[in-house]
């Protein structure tokens, strides 16, 4: 099959799917997608921790099932602590002989809200203690699952069902919290943002996430049509815009080492990202230059970042 | 086999060794804490080959232990008080994923006001979760009842966490003479945790799908069952556990109710008080008997009818508050347990020992001699309470 020979660098197996058909995410769902394509590259060799969210909620009707991996959901908030739990039961257990000695990836997989909010503690914690595990946060914004309500990873200006503009209120009234430098503030081995517009920069962290010795954690832009108020067909195109406008920069830090993957020439504006967004609609031009300003500064100090961190 | 003299926390931890626990979860808190001090100890000492996870709360706590024992490993967690509360959410799905985890919970009062002292106010608020909940009167008990947690929790018919209570302090930190039993003998009555499924590339499985409305119930019917039939595999493996180890233990416990249609019924530590009293009363000649629920849930209803068949005055002791109930959790229980089974006993509700307020053995002469007459007030008596 020629037509995976690129994707073999970073896979065994490319036309496997681990995510069987029948789900019932969204159509034009970015995370679900965002999924399909890490999984790919985890392969078989895997067991997934899942928080309480859509990708659980599309996936698991009891009887039913659509994982081909080893897969189990707890709750909302403690996604690292069952992950951390699995992969010590999974070392003591290949210690003792009573498991085959092999890898086998264990990954959480919890929403922002599961991440940055309701789940931060026990995420916080698992970095902490350096459990070998990967920790996947699918970052659509805002709480899409139960209706679109705001977390605090929803970006400024946004509406959401829990924080809509009004005459006293712009919408979000906050700026997204910044939850991959927090991860990395923990001086953990890889950190990386990711999105599934740009698969083969996907694959390639996912693919080092899975090398290193202690914990992964990767941040996924995961662009939701039914909450971003966009169409269906265009969930790619927004991912592409995100990265391309700085509002969502694809990079890594590896060992401490800030590396952006992705340098666009020059940015596009970011009115280019926002206008086309139902959520961001109400916005005027002053509070889109507002936004445009926090983007060019954050990507400024991202890029010193990575200045002052290369050996 | 010899008696040694141990604190009761650093017994239950030999216990936990002694089962070859393969992951210990927890997050210190006061009584707890010596349990799990003391399994740190042992698998520092390579004593313990265990996963020692040292989690940034209670939650995080029992979550690792659910997706440990969904990997496969035998696991140990430990809590008190705010800690089970903190737990709370998760107890539910450790028993409906049918989980076999074994928790000691050294009970502990709830606050406010804030109070590390014992009484049972924790573990009443926790009680219908769908564990297997065993008492301890002592040390010996605890260490039996670590050790056959893993045996009735494990087994296939079972499969159900079990949390075994500990009193606070006053068993949780008192040295006590406990005998333990040969590694070898333990390996013969508690063979390796063989799961039917566990979180395998080789095998995937899918836990903790979600339930529609078609299939919630028959889901819940199939665990309640589950509980249910628990008891006879209690029952078989506290029998077998007499034969192997010469220390018999049953669901309902009696003392001196032989001859009595007077007697008291309460859990854990506090009874060895009561069982105070009523040698004091019979030395008076005055003859009271004692029942000891061992086993909470799954209730122990055939076994408690048959020990209450001569009983005509029961004194239900407990150490939990009512909250604005009718009367405290287990009187309740009793009260209904009463009714539907159609006994014509006098009940009454004592409340003692509220976040560790000792209870002096007269206090139960005192009610043994002077039975509690509603005063419009309360429905039940609370013992030397200043109002």
């Amino acid at each position: 099959m020629k037509i995976f020979k690129t994707l073999e660098r970073y896979m065994e197996k490319p036309d496997a799917e681990y995510i069987a058909s029948g789900h019932r995410a969204c159509q034009g769902c970015a995370e679900v997608l965002a999924l399909r394509l890490a999984f790919k590259v985890l392969g078989k060799d895997t067991i997934l921790a899942m928080a309480t969210g859509c990708m659980e909620i599309i996936s698991t009707p009891l009887p039913l099932t659509c994982w081909r991996l080893p897969w189990i959901h707890i709750a909302f908030e403690n996604t690292a602590a069952v992950a951390s739990g699995i992969e010590s039961a999974i070392r003591i257990l290949t210690q003792k002989g009573k498991l085959e000695n092999k890898k086998i990836n264990i990954v959480g997989i919890a929403g922002d809200g599961g991440t940055s909010d309701i789940g931060f503690q026990a995420l916080s914690g698992a970095l902490e203690r350096g459990h070998r595990l990967i920790y996947i946060c699918l970052d659509n914004e805002a709480y899409m699952n139960t209706g679109i309500q705001r977390s605090s990873s929803t970006p400024y200006g946004a509406f959401t069902t829990t924080s809509p503009p009004g005459k006293k209120s712009i919408g979000q009234s906050t700026w997204k919290k910044d939850m991959p430098k927090i991860a990395a503030a923990h001086n953990i081995p890889y950190v990386a943002t990711a999105c599934p517009s740009y698969p083969y920069d996907l694959f390639n962290k996912v693919k080092k996430a899975k090398e290193v010795n202690g914990p992964a954690y990767l941040h996924i832009l995961s662009v939701c049509p039914t909450g971003w108020r966009i169409p269906s067909e265009m969930a790619i195109e927004y991912g592409r815009l995100a990265v391309r406008s700085g509002v969502f920069p694809l990079y890594e830090v590896e060992n401490g080492v800030y590396r952006i993957t992705f340098k666009p020439e020059s940015l596009i504006p970011v009115k280019d990202y926002i206008k086309g967004q139902g959520r961001f609609r109400h916005l005027t031009d002053k509070e889109i230059s507002e936004i445009q300003d926090r983007v060019n500064k954050d990507w400024e100090r991202l890029t010193k970042l990575c200045e002052i961190t290369k050996a | 086999m010899k008696k040694v003299g141990i604190e009761v926390s650093l017994a239950i931890a030999e216990a936990a060794k002694l089962a070859r626990v393969e992951v210990v979860s927890a997050y210190p808190i006061t009584p707890q804490t010596h349990i799990v001090e003391h399994l740190a100890e042992l698998v520092a000492d390579g004593e313990l080959e265990a996963a020692y996870l040292n989690v940034e709360s209670e939650h995080s706590a029992l979550s690792a232990c659910v997706g440990a024992a969904a990997a496969g490993a035998r696991t140990f967690t430990s809590t008190s008080a705010q800690g089970l509360e903190l737990m709370h959410e998760i107890l539910f799905i450790a028993s409906s994923l049918r989980l076999p985890i074994v928790m000691v919970l050294v009970n502990r009062a709830l606050s406010a006001p804030l109070s590390i002292w014992g009484d049972h106010s924790d573990v009443m608020a926790a009680r219908d979760c769908g564990w297997i909940m065993l008492f301890c009167e002592n040390g010996q008990e605890a260490v039996d009842s670590v050790i056959m947690a893993y045996r009735i929790g494990e087994d296939r018919r079972v499969l159900l966490p079990v949390a075994v209570n500990i009193d606070g302090f006053t068993l949780s930190h008192v040295i006590e003479p406990v005998e333990f039993p040969d590694q070898e003998l333990v390996d013969s009555f508690l063979p390796p945790y063989k799961p039917l499924f566990t979180l395998n590339p080789e095998r995937p499985v899918t836990m903790g799908a979600y339930g529609m409305p078609e299939i919630y119930t028959e889901a819940k019917y199939a665990q309640e069952m589950a509980i249910l039939n628990s008891k006879a595999v209690i029952k078989e493996v506290m029998e077998e556990f007499g034969k192997v180890f010469k220390r018999n233990y049953r669901v309902v416990e009696t003392y001196n109710l032989e001859n009595s249609e007077l007697a008291f019924l309460a859990l854990g530590s506090i009874n060895e008080n009561i069982k105070t009293a009523i040698d004091i009363l019979k030395a008076k000649g005055t003859n009271v008997g004692l029942i000891s629920l061992r086993l909470y849930r799954p209730f122990p209803s055939e076994e408690l009818l048959e020990v209450l068949k001569n009983v005509k005055r029961l004194m239900v002791v407990e150490r939990a508050m009512p909250q604005g109930a009718t009367n405290s959790p287990l009187f309740n229980e009793l009260s209904a347990f009463a009714f539907h089974n159609g006994l014509n006993i006098i009940m009454e509700n004592y409340i003692a020992g509220l976040g560790g307020r000792d209870v002096d053995p007269q206090e139960f002469v005192n009610i043994a001699l002077n039975p509690f007459k509603k005063d419009g007030k309360l429905n039940y008596k609370i013992i030397g309470v200043r109002e």
